[in-house]
């Protein structure tokens, strides 16, 4: 065959096969919603969104575990925010190009890396038992801070490096220091991007099981926390737990809290990728 | 009574040296054009005088620049006094991404300005300064980025005057905009040069002519003639300089 003949075969053969990738992960995906939708859609109810957890599975409801995600997410942003932003301005404005910021830098990236039940047992030592703030939410959402400060230096770099230079030259050029360079034109020019990294953090964190079981995160909580050292249940760990109970009906329950868990998940992605739209229409 | 003063100013970065043995004197309320092929240094000359270089890693400066017969460069210098005094407008427009009233005032709420009166009235002599009053005076609060781009850097040059310094430096102000625009930002610096002194960058030969004083020409680093502009574009008495204004390099 001669190459040029040859050439647009492959072409068009990767065009099919690049196809048929794309459309198999989107397959499986729609199979599994599918499939949780049809176990989960029927237990849905404002009576299971306000009850609480039961030994009978028809009258189990999410309220304490959902009410408990709400908190962690909270708490966890209120805790990764200040200490994630501030490591990433001086990181990114102020750090010199030393070989130190370079070793930083690349820890931050192995720290994204660690399995997120490490992240549980390191929180359970030090806020668990060291602190003795106990099983609390505030423990929860201190160790899950912990657990998306990488991720959330990083992308707030990213946001921060797209700020071009030029803007904050012209603020220098009229007498700013760093900071008032970085406080008044570079942060709110990256404020689009470094909320859009968060929203993403925290859409993940909000999901995370293995942390919170290690804590000691109870799922027989027939109550809602009052306080952040309240002891609590979450979303996760609530469906983990269904799921392991013998009596098939709970797996009903598990597929609608499931159902729940999809649609803050997918909320809050699809409200990071709007603002991030949003945003990259202002920057000059 | 020279109001800039390079003395024996040689700038390098690393072991690249970019300007060598450079002694110019600038008297104020003058505008002096600095002309040359691209690279021969006359834009890292222009930000010696407001410290702009000292971003630039491994930048080393030998010599002295004074300004007002003080050595902007002692280990004790206040660098963002300097550049309150000393005012730039870059070769891109570059204003923020906010309305042009906050654009006009950045400088003076950075100084702890609060008042409103205050601020409006310096919004208002430094926009009829840079010769765009009359164009934003109704939309002071619509975004900067809605400007064209002559406006943004009529805007930019407002934004520097309202802290009044006492010298402009231009890096080639207007060789992103449009003739017209050019036009108006030349005639500009025929007003502004009754009150400020002004250093202007420019790659466009016949607008140092138009504009300037007095000029500068660079070349490799050196400076290779310097004199009022009738006189150095007539009768240039460097040969380099004849080559240069004939075309023969660029």
């Amino acid at each position: 065959m001669r190459s040029a003949a040859r050439n647009r075969l492959v072409d068009r053969a990767f065009r099919w096969v690049g196809l048929l990738a794309t459309l198999v992960s989107l397959l499986l995906l729609a199979l599994f919603l599918a499939d949780i939708l049809h176990a989960g859609v029927g237990r849905l109810s404002w009576a299971f969104l306000r009850g609480l957890p039961s030994r009978f599975p028809e009258r189990a409801g999410i309220y304490a575990a959902l009410l408990g995600t709400v908190w962690i997410g909270a708490i966890t942003a209120l805790v990764a925010v200040p200490v994630g932003l501030a490591a990433a301005v001086y990181l990114e404005e102020y750090g010199a190009k030393s070989r130190w910021a370079a070793l930083v830098e690349i820890n931050i990236s192995n720290l994204a890396g660690v399995p997120s039940i490490i992240y549980g047992l390191l929180g359970l030592e030090v806020f668990v038992r060291f602190w003795h703030l106990g099983a609390s939410v505030l423990a929860a959402g201190c160790t899950l801070a912990l657990l998306i400060l990488p991720i959330l230096i990083v992308t707030t770099r990213e946001a921060l490096k797209a700020v071009p230079h030029t803007l904050r030259e012209a603020s220098y050029a009229l007498g700013a220091t760093r900071w008032q360079t970085t406080w008044h034109q570079v942060l709110p020019a990256a404020s689009g991007g470094i909320l859009t990294g968060l929203i993403l953090a925290l859409a993940r964190a909000v999901g995370e099981t293995a942390p919170l079981v290690v804590i000691g995160v109870l799922a027989y909580v027939p109550f809602a926390p009052a306080g952040p050292l309240d002891e609590f249940s979450a979303l996760p760990v609530q469906i983990f737990n269904w799921i392991a109970r013998p009596q098939k009906a709970f797996g009903a329950d598990a597929a609608a809290a499931i159902i729940v868990l999809l649609i803050i998940t997918f909320g809050l992605n699809g409200g990071a990728i709007y603002l991030r739209q949003r945003w990259r229409q202002r920057l000059p | 009574m020279a109001e800039l003063l390079a003395q024996h100013v040689s700038v390098y970065y690393g072991t690249n040296r970019v300007l060598e043995d450079v002694c110019l004197d600038i008297d104020e309320r003058t505008v002096t054009a600095l002309i040359g092929p691209s690279g021969c240094g006359k834009s890292t000359f222009l930000r010696l005088f407001n410290r702009m270089n000292d971003f630039i890693p491994d930048f080393r400066l030998e010599g002295e620049i004074l300004i007002h017969d003080a050595n902007i460069y002692a280990p004790d210098a206040d660098v963002e006094e300097l550049r309150k005094q000393v005012g730039m407008v870059f070769q891109q427009p570059n204003p923020f991404p906010k309305s042009v009233y906050d654009n006009v005032t950045y400088g003076l709420v950075l100084q702890g300005e609060r008042t409103k009166a205050v601020l409006d009235a310096a919004v208002e002599k430094a926009l009829r300064q840079a010769a765009l009053w009359d164009e934003v005076k109704d939309h002071l609060h619509k975004s900067a980025l809605a400007l064209s781009g002559g406006q943004q850097q009529r805007l930019c040059i407002a934004r520097a005057l309202a802290i009044a310094p006492h010298t402009l430096l231009m890096d080639e102000p207007a060789s992103a905009l449009d003739p017209i625009a050019t036009a108006k930002i030349e005639e500009l610096v025929q007003e502004l040069k009754k009150d400020y002194t002004i250093l202007i960058v420019t790659h466009n030969m016949q607008q140092a002519k138009r504009v300037s004083d007095k000029t500068a020409f660079f070349n490799f680093g050196r400076l290779i003639e310097y004199g009022d502009t009738p006189a150095f574009f007539e009768q240039p008495q460097q040969e380099q300089t004849r080559n240069y204004l004939n075309g023969h390099f660029g």
